[in-house]
Parts: structure tokens; C-alpha cells; sequence
């Protein structure tokens, strides 16, 4: 559990006074980010990369739109939905299910935030989370 | 060190063939390319070849000849023809062997590809939320490419168009049917911007090659074709590939430019002195993308060159002449040794109704996949 959530994986998140955040990887010696969590740095090599909750803001980077059905292991509820690559600003690119899937409504650039989404119900019925970016709100 | 040559060619054509299975496919291909080469099993000194899901190759052996050569099983993903290509041109150059064979072959499922993202190193979740999915790889892909390059999104369905029509004029292809860029345009999105026919789907096949030392070549062949290099390249940090949770903020070239690079200097050869290229089109994006990463020509240059004709079978530079993955079905472990069996076809002339005039010199064949990786040859008569 995430907050009051159920998850797809719990160790993909962090809970930060923001909110829930995504739970990366930072490396102390070269500054390389990762996501999810891992041990070994994919730039520099070394075994020194620290616990780090992502940015929760971003801008899209690219973005598709999911037109068909996919084959197991997928087990979501949408035949279809937007994916895309958000580039989190001075730490990665991330992957992630978009909340819009209309092509017409999707831009490179577009200012987008994190948000967590049902997309499957559990064996009794409860919402199981995943993460996905949004439009991002006006505050 | 000695050069290498290709001096038997064999395939059994792609698509879909019920009741044969991959490994029957594989014998075919292999006793076609010993019969183009006036050679007995027995004759060989070593075997390398793989396939992802029809088999071990080195089983073969029960069928082609129980000889006590030295079968090695080539298991790399897409690039395992690639692969044990390579090797085999490593054992031909060191003298370690003379004389020997290569054989991919595959048969997959109908529908895409579902892989097991533990596989990958990567946790279920990937699978499970609709991540694991390689056709929205290629389509960010080039949407992304597209963004930056500016180039008009309608050269999608002009690529997988003469995909279509160069797999028309090919008897071993799967896909063998004309389509006009105007269906392949209205087709159902599969990934936007990418619709149904702009992508290859996995299918079946088989191709061997039989290479010896380019010293001995004329007494196999009239037409020896000389494999100048083979080169093989995994990612980078920063290149952005098929099954990536994330890509680092700052950017490095793919596999394909450092393996199109290695291959081309290893033979001595500039891209600009091609005559005619087969490169990976799991998508008609992934052609648009690989003519440039390759260096056969410019980035944003390709929507002048297609518009042109530059890649039609008459055009400067002939792309993806036997109509490609989209025309022929991509069986993984077949696939890139099928590149260089149309490559060494269109050197000997003997095309047929899909020969490239003029004589061709100079091939080349670039294979990407999975997870982020690249293999290309050179080849010249
Ligand atoms: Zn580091």
C-alpha cells in the first residue's frame, strides 16, 4: 500500500511531503539518476547510487498511443491508453502510461505531472495503482 | 590473415508453413546452400547457428550428418544470424577452420511478440501495467524523430508501400501483394503514428550460408561474393532502446551507428559506396531512422531521397530490395542471415524480377533489436 492505494509494485514509490513520487536511483559519485531503484550505476559503473524520490513534474518527450489489446503478462482493464517518455528536468526519462490517449490531445513538450491510476481491479475487487503522467494542472 | 567468402546461399521462404517445423525449415535452408555450393555435409568443418524459439541449431546435426564437427548453438536475440556470422568469419580469419556453415532459422506464434519482462532484468510491473510492447518502442520512436527532423509523417506509408511492392517481385516472401500507401495510411493504428502495415509481424523461415577462405572460394562458386566485415554492438548509456523503464537525460548514438561505423571501416569501404542496403524495417520508421544512423545518408535527408525514388529497386541506392521485415515476416533467428542472402543474390545478378540494375559491388545488411542492440556486414563481389 501506497498511502491508502493498492500497487502494482510498492517499490517503485516514495512518499514525500509533495505527495507520492517515483523511488529512483542517484548515483553519488557521478550524479547518473535511474529508474526504478538499482544498485549498479549504468554510467560510471559503480555500486554507489543512493534512494531518490523523482521529480513529480515533467515535460513529454514522446508519446504513443497504445491501439490495440496487448498479450499477457499485460492484465489491465484498457484495450487502449497513451504511453510516453517524460523527461523529469536534470534527471532522467521516464517511462510511463499517460491518463490521455487522444493523438490530438497529446504534444511534445507538453507539461505533464505524476499521477497514480487504477488500471485493474484485484481478485475481490479492490483498484490496483500504477503511476502515469498527466496535463499538468495550473496551481 | 585470409579473407572470407560466402559461396553457398540457401533459404526456405519466409511466412507461414503449417505443418513444417523450424527445424525442417533449417535442414531445407541448409542442404539448398551445400547444393549452391556442390558440397556434402560431410565436407564442412564447423557450424555456428541459433533460433529463438524453434529449436537448438546444433540438434540439426541428426538430420544433416552425424560428422563430429564443432556445432556451436548462437542464441543473441535479433542479431543471432548476426552473430554467428560473425563467428564464423572470425574462425575462417584466424585459420582456425576453412570451410563451413551458418544457419538461423525461426517459427513464432501468430501475433506480436509477448516477452517476459523478468527476461529483460526488469520487474513484472512492466508487463502487467502494458509497458512490455515492443510495436510503442518504434512508435515513440519516431514520433520523436519526426519532431526533431521535421519530416512529413505520410513517408511512413511510402516506405512499407515499396516494401509491399519489392516483396511482390520476391518468391520467397511472405507478404506478396501490392498495397498503396493510401490503405497502408487508413489502416488501424497500432502504435500512432504507425499502422497496422507499416509493421512486420513475427513469422517463419529459414537461411545458411556456407563461407570458406576467399583463396578457395572459385572452387565452390563461379560468383563468390566476399563477406568484408561483420560487426556487432550492444547500447550505450544515453541511447534510447526497445524495454526501457527510463533513458538518461543526455543523449549517445544507437548501436546501429556504432556498428554500421565498425563495419564500415573494418571493410575499408565509405557508406557512400553502397549499391545496395537491406536495413532493419520492423517498422517503415525504422527504415526511415536506420538509413540515416547507418550513414547512408544524412538526418532528414531520407524524405528527398524516398520522394526521389533514391530507394527503389532503380533508384541510387536500393533499400530493403527483397521488400524487408514488413514483406517478409521477421522470424528472429532467420532474419539478418536473410539480409545477407539478398545481398549476395543481388551481387551475383541473380535477383531476378527484384535485381538492382547496374551491376552491384558493394551490400550492405543492418540488423537492430532487443535489447538495444545492432549487427551489420559488408559484403562486395
Ligand atoms: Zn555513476
Amino acid at each position: 500500500m501506497i498511502g491508502n492505494l493498492r500497487t502494482v509494485d510498492d517499490s517503485l514509490f516514495i512518499e514525500t511531503a509533495e505527495g507520492v513520487a517515483l523511488r529512483g536511483s542517484r548515483c553519488a559519485d557521478c550524479g547518473a539518476y535511474t529508474f526504478p531503484y538499482q544498485g549498479g550505476c549504468p554510467r560510471c559503473t559503480g555500486d554507489s547510487m543512493i534512494e531518490v524520490p523523482l521529480s513529480r513534474t515533467g515535460t513529454l518527450w514522446s508519446w504513443t498511443v497504445q491501439g490495440f489489446r496487448p498479450k499477457p503478462p499485460y492484465t489491465g482493464t484498457a484495450d487502449s491508453y497513451g504511453v510516453g517518455y517524460v523527461e523529469l528536468p536534470g534527471e532522467l526519462i521516464v517511462e510511463a502510461r499517460l491518463t490521455e490517449a487522444d493523438p490530438e490531445r497529446l504534444r511534445i513538450g507538453m507539461p505533464v505531472e505524476l499521477v497514480l491510476v487504477p488500471f485493474r481491479t484485484d481478485e475481490s475487487g479492490v483498484d490496483v495503482h500504477t503511476f502515469a503522467f498527466g496535463e499538468a494542472r495550473h496551481d | 590473415m585470409t579473407d572470407v567468402a560466402i559461396v553457398g546461399i540457401g533459404m526456405h521462404r519466409f511466412g507461414r508453413t503449417d505443418g513444417v517445423s523450424g527445424r525442417a525449415q533449417a535442414v531445407h535452408a541448409a542442404r539448398e546452400a551445400l547444393r549452391d555450393a556442390g558440397l556434402r555435409f560431410s565436407d564442412l568443418r564447423f557450424g555456428f547457428g541459433g533460433s529463438h524459439s524453434a529449436g537448438d541449431a546444433d540438434t540439426l546435426v541428426s538430420e544433416l550428418g552425424l560428422t563430429g564437427l564443432p556445432f556451436i548453438n548462437v542464441a543473441n536475440g535479433c542479431a543471432t544470424g548476426g552473430s554467428a556470422l560473425i563467428a564464423a568469419d572470425a574462425a575462417i580469419r584466424s585459420g582456425q577452420h576453412d570451410l563451413g556453415i551458418v544457419i538461423g532459422f525461426d517459427k513464432h506464434p501468430r501475433g506480436a511478440f509477448n516477452t517476459d519482462p523478468a527476461e529483460h532484468g526488469i520487474g513484472a510491473w512492466y508487463g502487467e501495467t502494458g509497458l512490455m510492447v515492443t510495436t510503442q518502442f518504434f512508435g515513440m520512436k519516431i514520433q520523436r524523430y519526426l519532431h526533431d527532423t521535421g519530416i512529413d509523417p505520410a513517408v511512413l506509408a511510402t516506405i512499407a508501400e515499396k516494401a509491399f511492392r519489392n516483396g511482390a517481385r520476391n518468391p520467397m516472401a511472405w507478404r506478396r501483394k501490392e498495397i498503396s500507401a493510401a490503405e497502408i495510411a487508413a489502416a488501424p493504428m497500432i502504435s500512432h503514428p504507425l499502422t497496422q502495415y507499416m509493421y512486420c509481424s513475427p513469422g517463419e523461415g529459414a537461411v545458411a550460408l556456407v563461407l570458406c577462405r576467399a583463396d578457395r572460394a572459385r572452387e565452390y562458386t563461379g560468383r563468390p561474393v566476399l563477406l568484408r566485415s561483420a560487426a556487432f554492438r550492444s547500447r550505450r548509456y544515453g541511447s534510447f532502446e526497445v524495454f526501457a523503464p527510463w533513458l538518461a537525460a543526455e543523449r549517445a548514438d544507437s548501436p546501429t551507428v556504432e556498428a554500421s561505423r565498425a563495419a564500415f571501416e573494418a571493410a575499408g569501404i565509405d557508406p557512400s559506396e553502397v549499391d545496395v542496403a537491406q536495413v532493419q524495417d520492423t517498422e517503415s520508421g525504422a527504415e526511415l531512422m536506420h538509413l540515416a544512423e547507418t550513414g547512408l545518408c544524412a538526418h532528414g535527408e531520407q524524405e528527398k531521397l524516398i520522394a526521389d525514388g533514391d530507394t527503389e529497386l532503380d533508384g541510387r541506392l536500393p533499400v530493403n530490395t527483397d521488400g524487408g521485415c514488413i514483406a517478409n515476416g521477421e522470424p528472429i533467428g532467420a532474419s539478418g542471415l536473410r539480409q545477407v542472402y539478398e545481398n549476395v543474390l543481388q551481387l551475383r545478378g541473380a535477383a531476378g524480377a527484384h535485381q538492382v540494375p547496374g551491376e552491384p559491388r558493394v551490400g550492405f545488411t543492418h540488423v537492430y533489436g532487443a535489447p538495444g542492440i545492432s549487427a551489420c556486414t559488408v559484403l562486395t563481389r
